[in-house]
């Protein structure tokens, strides 16, 4: 009997999406809150906005917020295609800006929030040492992989392309190199040992999932473009009361303590 | 267009297609003439890949090839590099991805073969391999065919496990969907419409060849 196969297969698959959307429907934050800030956010962002969250929905009780994570170039490409989203934390102002200046926004809400640092990290168990061997550790012989975000939509990728550049081992590094789709998953492939070197952000170096499997190194300053980090409220916003209470918990002092505790730079405060 | 991008996906879903015709033909033919009671389990296993998301294949082949598990280590060892990122990974995850999309018109045409001609080849003495080859698989030939395209296609089609394993590697991982979403993410709008033009052209071929030759079959197979 060949015939049912597919049908049924696709029967069951219906009856299954029928009960999980149902089952889904009540505890949707988007509609069963009404202030629920949606944030598109970098994925370099993710330890500390998980410490953060807590603190922020503590002290403005009904408000909720729901954050997605992804690189900060594919955020813009879906924000300029009207992504619902009320605040996007980019990982470099570029974007923000860009947007404010097609109308997405208004100019004077983009707004800086902290600094990147790229880091070099690297298993326990690599016999790499990044201490001595610095951007060098790129061309290490046990380097046979290193994991950069993609250079062309994601800002640390950027920055590790132009200090790899600026040590002048670009184009030696170039055949090791595995493009993460974003500085997460960049730092997912070095943490599962798919690749032996990573360029990643500092913040996630120091994430609980990392922080005591590697070794890390800081990659200079001046070696690549400042990763400024920006935000943005969209007029488009839904929540825009609390999307501003956000913007305010982000720029305050106890969130910039734990910024820098992440690893970000924050100016004064 | 992304040339490289496209031709990368062609081998791979080329080189796919080939290894599913010498696994899928076996497998298919067991699940076709097979009386074994829990026949139903191997079945079950065959046609995961599709309601499985690409990404829990690509989770598990991270952990199982990755280079801290045995597998990745035996890996690793016969051909030189990890799996990850590398060309034959992503052919072992096209091979399993696609799997039922060979097998499961293999094994429809071949049931849907005359009993009775089988039963006579037996009788007049053919051993079971000359019956496969020379009364079963011509009579089902237009399946196989189907069978063959079908697979072609969904590795063309194949995004997600790509995306988790491949790495994004120009040349060797950086496949014709991987292009597509790069490109857009980049805002390059025209080059990735170009490589998209060419996955719709060719994905609609594909699939017009398939429904051509299910037409051919007298007890046709029905595609989900």
């Amino acid at each position: 009997m060949p015939r049912p196969y597919f049908g049924r297969l696709r029967l069951a698959a219906l009856v299954l999406v029928g009960t999980t959307a149902a089952g889904a429907a009540p505890t949707d934050g988007r509609r069963g809150s009404p202030h629920t800030v949606a944030v598109a956010a970098a994925s370099d962002l993710e330890p500390v906005l998980q410490a953060l969250r807590p603190t922020f929905e503590r002290d403005h009780p009904g408000i909720r917020l729901r954050i997605t994570y992804g690189s900060s170039g594919a955020f813009f490409a879906q924000l300029q295609s009207g992504a619902p989203f009320d605040v996007f934390l980019s990982a470099d102002v570029i974007y923000p800006r860009k947007l404010a200046e097609a109308g997405l926004a208004a100019p004077e809400d983009v707004f800086v929030y902290a600094r990147g640092r790229l880091a070099i990290w690297v298993s326990k168990r690599s016999p790499i040492d990044v201490q001595t061997l610095g951007v060098g550790s790129a061309v290490h012989p046990a380097a046979r992989r290193v994991a950069i975000a993609n250079p062309r939509h994601a800002p640390y990728g950027r920055a590790a392309e132009a200090a790899l550049q600026a040590a002048g081992l670009l184009e030696r590094v170039r055949p090791r190199l595995v493009f993460g789709e974003n500085a997460a998953q960049a730092a997912q492939f070095v943490h599962t040992g798919a690749a032996d070197l990573g360029f990643i952000p500092m913040s996630l170096a120091l994430s609980p999932a990392l922080k005591d499997q590697g070794r890390v190194l800081e990659v200079p300053l001046g070696a690549y473009p400042p990763l400024e980090q920006g935000g943005l409220l969209l007029s488009s916003a839904r929540q825009a009361e609390a999307a501003r209470a956000f913007r305010a918990f982000l720029l305050s002092a106890p969130a910039a303590a734990e910024l820098r505790r992440f690893g970000f730079l924050v100016e004064g405060r | 267009m992304d040339w490289q991008a496209v031709r990368l996906s062609l081998e791979l879903a080329g080189l796919t297609t080939l290894l599913l015709l010498a696994l899928g033909l076996p497998i298919a033919h067991w699940l076709a003439f097979s009386r074994f009671r829990l026949k139903f389990l191997v079945e079950a296993v065959v046609a995961l890949p599709i309601v499985l998301p690409p990404t829990v294949l690509g989770f598990y082949l991270l952990l199982a090839a990755g280079p801290r598990s045995p597998l990745g280590r035996l890996w690793e060892r016969v051909l030189g590099h990890p799996l990850p990122f590398s060309f034959e990974g992503l052919l072992l995850a096209s091979v399993l991805y696609s799997l039922p999309f060979a097998v499961q018109p293999f094994a429809a045409a071949f049931a849907s073969v005359d009993r009775s001609l089988i039963e006579a080849s037996e009788c007049l003495g053919a051993s079971r391999l000359s019956t496969f080859l020379r009364v079963i698989l011509p009579l089902s030939w237009a399946g196989v065919l189907a069978g063959m395209v079908l697979s072609f296609a969904h590795t063309l089609g194949e995004f997600g496990v790509v995306l988790m394993v491949g790495g994004n590697l120009p040349g060797v991982t950086r496949t014709a969907s991987i292009a597509v979403y790069d490109e857009v993410q980049a805002m390059n709008y025209e080059a990735a419409g170009r490589t998209a033009l060419f996955l719709l052209v060719a994905s609609f071929l594909l699939l017009a060849v398939t429904y051509g030759l299910r037409s051919r079959q007298k007890r046709p197979w029905t595609l989900s």
